[in-house]
């Protein structure tokens, strides 16, 4: 096999974000302690960077396999790679000023190696690099739950992150196994056609599947594989919780997509019933039980796990394309929301000293700015105009009706109403109730700001001038179907 | 001259609200100002009238002075004013009466400024009812009219009295009575209502001359019922609403207390034109929508009219209270009304002329009864009102023998109390002639059971004289009761003139109504 | 290319209201100011687009349409009718007494005139909307500030609870009425949200009947129908003053509106099956609205219900499918909000002044505040359908439609439903006067002597303005009467002609 330079445009962005790496390491050993926050710009920086970087080098219509079928390049990937490399970047800046995590170096490192993972998620053909890519996303994010090893919840994060994770991934491990023994192939291209054509026989494609499902469900947070997920996102770090809940999630959804429609397009109908289950019992857990929480983490560690049923619904309707187009758009709206939310949360609990929801009392006189941005948050979260969060529900609801699914849009539609409540109570406590705090002001720092506002900025634009960001994902779920 | 001649009665029924801008704009403190301001813009209504008077042509058949614009042109309702001899006499009765109610009132010392313009948008009021050949129109201010005239006896009638509502709760009785105004009116529209909005959507217009047409020669079923049923059931929400304000006996409980506790311009006014609107009614709108029905259901309007005759003196009879005397005479009196209304309803179809004769006679009466007790009711009220603001009571028992105190109010007193019992000579006299004599032939019995009623206004009428002016004389009064002083003259005279003229030369006014009459006549 | 007046209307209160929020909190003054110049503006051009309608060229005119989403075939496309005209220039009216009637806002008045707007741009957006999506984004950016306004300056006794449930109930109706849209979208396989070309979609008699109560019931859950009316009540009561104008004034009209726009100019043969049985939650609505206001003891809860049963008649109105009805539902619309604002205006002066809203301690308040007095006799007057006022207007010809309407499967005529309707206005016309009589006559009780002083003249602007437009349409019905017809007449041609 010759090298060309082709083959390296699907995993330059891979390469670039290792160079990146390597530069922080080394100015973390360089810069001294107090300038260490900067190489939190030098990974934002970096990161856009990279984004720019690969502009030019945009995918056709149809996929293309590199490096053996290991590889898999197309609009898809490309357009999750934005994804994660600006979720990364905005995480970055957010993060900065989190003391004792945004000027130390291994955090951005753990970062990036995760990015790193998550490119390879996005574009892998085969089971190994998935199974690979999927670890190496995975590892990093365990220790960086468990980065405070001075806090017991950190480190409680983290360890049942990492024990769930490992669990979770032997179980899909074995299911990659099963497909592996029967298909004699680990290229997911071969791997379909040797279901098609019976060697693999179809329950034991089903069975697979569902080991498969097991594991990722695992990643996404989808009921019943959900528990882990509360407890580490109250546990880490904010921001670490924000990347988790958003990056993270779509590299698992991305791989889900994968998965179902390149190897078990042929059981469409019956994950479909499987994935339709999933995502009610999911949306309704997850909204029903945020309705009990006081502590603002574990609130949106369940909306998170509520939204991962939403967007389930557009994979049922997956083989419609605006169910795929759904998808997509949902997911970059719900992590530009989503890590706002958690920066917000982060930049708070800090000055509050807790992540109780009492101690929101009173925010918007405290900083009417940083209020208006929850608010934005928020209202995106719960699915209303002129927000991000609007445009994705509707999608995710049309895409249902579309394929004549009209009781899971019901379903869909009636949760949003709990999450609403439960959204909306929050910002009563921000504008509403008062504390005795209520004058003293929260300093925020500027790349904070620029980040925020970057995200906040985002939510409405993506909400109200959506022509564009839907053709890109049109594109991109197109590009599933060759 | 000629802009004032084509738009004549748009012209009356309007100058009315001018008059009332202009006295918003006057200054609240400067009540003399206003008063006279109001006085004297009151004449331009009722030169107007004359002038209308003068130029109409008793001969020319239909109505005259019609002008019609649009209004609400999406339901078929247009803005078309026009009068014949009928309307015409109760335009002038109103045009008459407003000025002389605002002389009355310049005793009124509370928020001048605000009475007066309630009475010019009442005026409009009534003289809309009058003019208006749309029916939706008609009722627009029909109802409208009930407004002003509720705040003048809620916040400007009698400062005494008390009654109890339920509960053990006292409210004062201008209130209570204002109320009861207010309430029973709205209530028997609401039928007038139903029945007028149904009219429109069944006949497509709201042109009352068009419909003169159009819904009597309707014919078949209507929304599942035979058109019979459905014109029985409109004329009786038709009849019943004209029936409150006339009023009609058994609905003229809300009445007495109404014109009790009314000032004393709005009792004039009340007596004087409100009750006429519910006749009026009658005349232009139930008889020839519904003559089949009028005449199936006559025989109980006049059994009505007589109890009202009746029972109206009887109660006249009874009353200590002076104002509430005379509020039951109204009741007696357009009681008279009512019969000859009801014996012309009755000869609906007939051919025998002497009996077209009788019903063209009684119907005579009826309208020109309407315009004398217009008289002699605002003039009765009138003069309750002056020896109540001298004595500031109005109980009977309270006077005694104040003729010698005060002979000019007293002969006037008689006068008018002659004039309202029908005296001969008088106008009140001609009227009730004129009635009886036309319901003689069509309801033999009814008539006898009203000259009962005849009597008993004799005995009211004279019992309140005797007990106001003769006999002992009381000396509570001595040097405390002043005579009738040269506004309150101003106010009278012209009452009693009309009184007499009518009485002694009834010619000039019978020959306009009796020609209208005659056509409306025709149409039944 | 025409001057885009609409876009103007939509977007100049919600950009007026972030500017606001530029302005620091401080500065309450400059604040105020810049409200009620934005509110200006907004009447200004809403009396433009009312008056410079051509009535007799009909259809839709000023309209405007940009790509939004060519591939889901999403639009932004606005333009007025004889329907919507009065309501745009209801909101401005509303948007521009409320400014005034909020001048003493205290507490934080950048973000109350901030999301008020907000809420303005959601109300212009629903009404001006003729594509489907356009219509529900517009409608769930007015959802949310009225919670937010609500809870944060609303009466402190009920204003949580009433906020969330009128958010909860007004997203839940149009959440129900979306997922109808959306079936209808992907029924009518044109591939468009254009409200024109689904009128034409052609959908079957049987897709119609399923998907109309959906649609329409998730709609008029914000006009306030019965059994769906609670929410209305509580909000009113718990809602700031120039909040409650808008949600009784206008909010209420948006449901109702939309109930028409989509239910049942898009699906007429769901409408025509199932108005028969709706008529009948009308009717509810209408009596037992006036009865319910009649034994209440706080004022504004009084003129609350009596909100529920003039929205009773509007939807009777609609629900004749006749010409005359729903002539009068429309005007209705517009007089009734008009009526109502000015009624929760006055509420709330009395309130502000006397801090009780329980009758029977009130009493004689024309002698501290006679122009107010004044204005809600002219208020009242309208309330109870007397001739002369908008109210008699509007109403006449709904009953009218009742006797016009044509027979149905259920019912061969609704004059029972006439009959008994009209026993609501002599409900209605009892409980007014009795109110006018308590609160503002009589006698004052004892301890108000020397504390309650008169309202200031923004505040009697305001009340003369409302009562103005009242009288006028009341007098001179074709200042808006062809107006609304031709917007009836656009209506009857989708219902095949009535």
């Amino acid at each position: 096999m010759s090298l060309n330079p082709s083959m390296f445009i699907p995993v330059l962005p891979q390469i670039l974000l290792l160079a990146l790496g390597i530069v922080i390491l080394f100015l973390d050993v360089l810069l001294p302690r107090e300038q260490h926050r900067y190489l939190g710009w030098v990974a934002a920086v970096g990161m856009v960077v990279i984004m720019l970087a690969i502009l030019p080098f945009m995918p056709q219509e149809q996929f293309q396999l590199t490096w053996g079928g290991m590889v898999r390049f197309d609009w898809m990937s490309y357009t999750f790679w934005m994804l994660f490399l600006f979720g990364a970047a905005v995480t970055a800046l957010l993060a900065m000023d989190y003391p004792e995590l945004g000027e130390r170096g291994s955090f951005y490192l753990l970062l990036i190696a995760s990015t790193i993972g998550m490119m390879f998620m996005a574009s892998a053909g085969d089971l190994v690099m998935l199974y690979l890519s999927i670890e190496t996303v995975s590892i990093p994010l365990y220790i960086l739950a468990g980065f405070f090893v001075r806090s017991d919840e950190s480190t409680e994060a983290g360890f049942k992150y990492l024990l769930f994770g490992a669990m979770t991934s032997a179980i899909l491990l074995y299911g990659f196994s099963l497909l592996y023994g029967f298909s004699g192939t680990t290229d997911l291209h071969q791997i379909v056609l040797g279901i098609v054509q019976g060697k693999v026989s179809l329950p034991l494609a089903f069975t697979s599947m569902m080991l498969v499902l097991v594991g990722l469900s695992f990643k996404v947070s989808v009921v019943p594989f959900h528990f882990w997920a509360p407890d580490v996102y109250q546990g880490a770090p904010t921001p670490v919780a924000g990347f988790l809940s958003t990056a993270s999630k779509a590299a698992g959804f991305a791989v889900l997509i994968r998965i179902l429609f390149i190897v078990f397009p042929i059981l469409g109908n019956q994950w479909a019933i499987v994935l339709a289950a999933l995502s009610v019992a999911t949306m309704t857990l997850g909204n029903l039980v945020a309705l009990a929480q006081r502590n603002i983490k574990r609130l949106l560690a369940y909306s998170s796990i509520a939204h991962a049923g939403y967007i389930l619904i557009g994979v049922v309707s997956g083989f419609s394309e605006l169910g795929m187009v759904s998808v997509v758009y949902y997911l970059v709206a719900y992590l530009m929301t989503n890590l706002a939310a958690f920066g917000i949360v982060s930049a708070f609990g800090r000055v509050a000293g807790s992540d109780d929801m009492t101690a929101y009392y009173g925010l918007s006189r405290r900083s009417p700015g940083l209020a208006l941005a929850m608010l934005v948050a928020f209202l995106s979260l719960a699915g209303m105009p002129p927000f991000a969060g609007f445009i994705a529900k509707v999608f995710i609801f049309a895409a249902a009706v579309g394929v004549g699914q009209i009781w899971l849009a019901v379903v869909g539609v009636l949760n949003s109403i709990i999450g609403l409540y439960y959204y909306l109570t929050v910002m009563k406590y921000v504008y509403l109730y008062r504390s005795e705090n209520d004058d003293q002001p929260v300093p925020l720092s500027g790349s904070f700001k620029l980040a925020l506002g970057v995200l906040v900025a985002g939510i409405v634009v993506i909400g109200v001038l959506f022509s564009p960001w839907f053709n890109w994902a049109s594109v991109a779920a197109r590009s599933m179907f060759f | 001259m000629d802009f004032i001649l084509n738009n004549l009665l748009t012209l009356i029924l309007f100058t009315p609200v001018l008059a009332a801008v202009i006295l918003i704009l006057l200054p609240r403190e400067q009540d003399n100002l206003v008063r006279w301001t109001a006085f004297v813009l009151s004449f331009i209504p009722l030169i107007l009238s004359v002038v209308l008077w003068f130029n109409f042509d008793p001969n020319a058949p239909g109505f005259q002075f019609s002008q019609k614009a649009v209004w609400y042109s999406a339901i078929n309702s247009s803005y078309h004013v026009g009068v014949d001899g009928i309307s015409l006499t109760m335009v002038l009765l109103t045009t008459l009466l407003t000025p002389l109610a605002i002389l009355a009132s310049f005793s009124i010392t509370d928020r001048v400024k605000t009475y007066m313009v309630l009475f010019f948008l009442l005026e409009m009021g009534m003289l809309g009812v009058f003019v208006m050949l749309d029916l939706l129109l008609f009722f627009v201010f029909w109802e409208f009219g009930l407004v002003p005239m509720y705040f003048l006896i809620n916040q400007w009638g009698s400062e005494k009295g008390e009654r109890e509502v339920w509960r053990g709760r006292v409210i004062p009785a201008r209130v209570y009575a204002s109320i009861k105004f207010m309430i029973y009116t709205m209530a028997g529209s609401l039928g007038l209502l139903l029945a007028i909005q149904m009219i429109g959507a069944v006949s497509g217009t709201f042109d009352i001359p068009e419909l003169f047409q159009r819904w009597t020669s309707l014919d078949g079923t209507l929304f599942g019922l035979p058109i019979g049923v459905v014109k029985a059931i409109a004329f009786w929400a038709f009849a019943i609403a004209f029936a409150i304000k006339v009023p009609v006996w058994p609905f003229h409980t809300w009445l007495p207390d109404a014109h009790t506790e009314a000032p004393t311009a709005g009792s004039m006014i009340l007596a004087g034109v409100l009750l006429k609107l519910g006749a009026y009614g009658f005349l232009r709108l139930v008889l020839p929508l519904y003559p089949v029905e009028a005449k199936y259901y006559a025989g109980a309007l006049g059994f009505l009219a007589v109890m009202a005759i009746i029972f109206g003196a009887l109660a006249s009879y009874g009353q200590d209270d002076f104002k509430r005397l005379v509020a039951y005479s109204s009741v007696n009196h357009m009681g008279f009304v009512v019969l000859g209304i009801a014996a012309a309803a009755f000869t609906y179809g007939a051919t025998d002329p002497a009996v077209k004769q009788s019903a063209n006679i009684a119907l005579n009466g009826a309208v020109l009864q309407m315009f004398n007790h217009g008289l002699s009711a605002a003039g009765m009220f009138f003069l309750v009102g002056v020896i109540y603001e001298r004595t500031h009571t109005r109980n009977l028992n309270d006077f005694g023998g104040l003729f010698p105190l005060i002979p000019v109010y007293g002969g006037i007193l008689i006068f008018t109390s002659m004039a309202s019992l029908g005296l001969p000579g008088l106008n009140g006299f001609i009227s009730e002639f004129l009635v009886v004599r036309g319901a003689w032939p069509i309801f033999t019995l009814y008539t006898a059971l009203a000259m009962i009623g005849l009597f008993f206004t004799g005995a009211y009428i004279l019992k309140g004289i005797k007990q106001v002016l003769h006999g002992p004389l009381n000396e509570h009064w001595v040097g405390h009761v002043s005579e009738i002083n040269r506004r309150e003259l101003f106010v009278i005279t012209p009452l009693m003139v009309l009184m007499l003229w009518i009485g002694v030369w009834p010619a000039w006014i019978l020959d306009v109504i009796n020609k209208a009459v005659a056509m409306v006549f025709n149409l039944i | 290319m025409q001057f885009p007046l609409l876009s103007f209307i939509v977007f100049t209160p919600m950009l007026a209201g972030l500017l606001i929020l530029l302005i620091p909190g401080e500065r309450k003054t400059e604040i105020r100011v810049a409200a009620l110049a934005a509110g200006a503006f907004a009447l200004a051009l809403s009396l433009w687009a009312y008056f410079a309608y051509d009535v007799a060229a009909g259809g839709y005119q000023f309209v405007e349409r940009y790509n939004w989403l060519p591939a889901l075939g999403i639009s932004y496309y606005v333009g007025i009718d004889g329907m919507n005209a009065p309501l745009v220039l209801l909101t401005g009216v509303v948007m521009f007494t409320g400014v005034l009637i909020s001048w003493g806002i205290d507490d934080r008045p950048r973000e109350f005139f901030a999301f008020l707007f907000i809420l303005a741009t959601g109300v212009f957006g629903v009404f001006v909307a003729l594509d489907l999506f356009m219509l529900f984004f517009f409608y769930e950016i007015a959802v949310f500030p009225m919670y937010l306004l609500i809870s944060i300056w609303g009466w402190k006794v009920t204003r949580e609870y009433a906020a969330m449930k009128l958010t909860l109930y007004l997203f839940i109706g149009s959440v129900i009425a979306l997922v109808g849209a959306l079936a209808m979208y992907f029924t009518s396989g044109l591939g468009t949200f254009d409200m024109l070309a689904l009128e034409q979609a052609g959908f079957s008699t049987a897709f119609q009947r399923v998907v109309f109560p959906f649609v329409f019931f998730g709609f008029a859950v914000l006009g306030g129908i019965f059994p769906f009316h609670n929410w209305s009540p509580d909000g009113h009561v718990a809602a700031p003053t120039a909040v409650s104008m808008f949600h009784a004034g206008v909010l209420m009209k948006l449901g109702a509106f939309a109930a028409l726009r989509v239910g049942i100019m898009l699906l007429p043969e769901g409408a025509r099956f199932h108005m028969p049985w709706i008529i009948l939650l009308t009717l509810v609505n209408v009596v037992y609205g006036a009865f319910i206001a009649s034994v209440q003891t706080d004022f504004k809860y009084v003129i609350g219900f009596s909100s529920v049963s003039h929205m009773g008649l509007v939807a009777m109105g609609f629900a004749t499918l006749s010409r005359e009805g729903m002539l009068g539902a429309g005007i209705q619309m517009f007089s009734h909000g008009v009526m109502t604002a000015l009624f929760f205006a006055v509420v709330g002066m009395v309130y502000d002044q006397a801090h009780t809203r329980e009758i029977p301690q009130l009493g004689g308040f024309r002698k501290f505040m006679p122009v107010v007095a004044v204005a809600f006799i002219v208020g009242g007057l309208v309330s109870m359908g007397m001739p002369g006022f908008s109210g008699f207007v509007a109403e006449f010809p709904i009953f009218m439609g009742l006797w016009n309407a044509k027979p149905s499967w259920l019912w061969a005529n609704y004059t029972w439903v006439a009959i008994i309707a009209a026993i609501s206005i002599v409900i209605t016309a009892s409980y007014i006067i009795r109110i006018i009589g308590k609160v503002f006559f009589g006698q004052p009780p004892a301890e108000f002597d020397g504390h309650i002083h008169d309202v200031n003249v923004l505040d009697k602007v305001a009340l003369v303005f409302l009562s103005t437009i009242m009288i006028a349409i009341g007098v001179f019905p074709r200042l808006i009467v062809p107006l609304v017809q031709s917007g009836v007449d656009n209506v009857l041609r989708l219902l095949g002609g009535a």
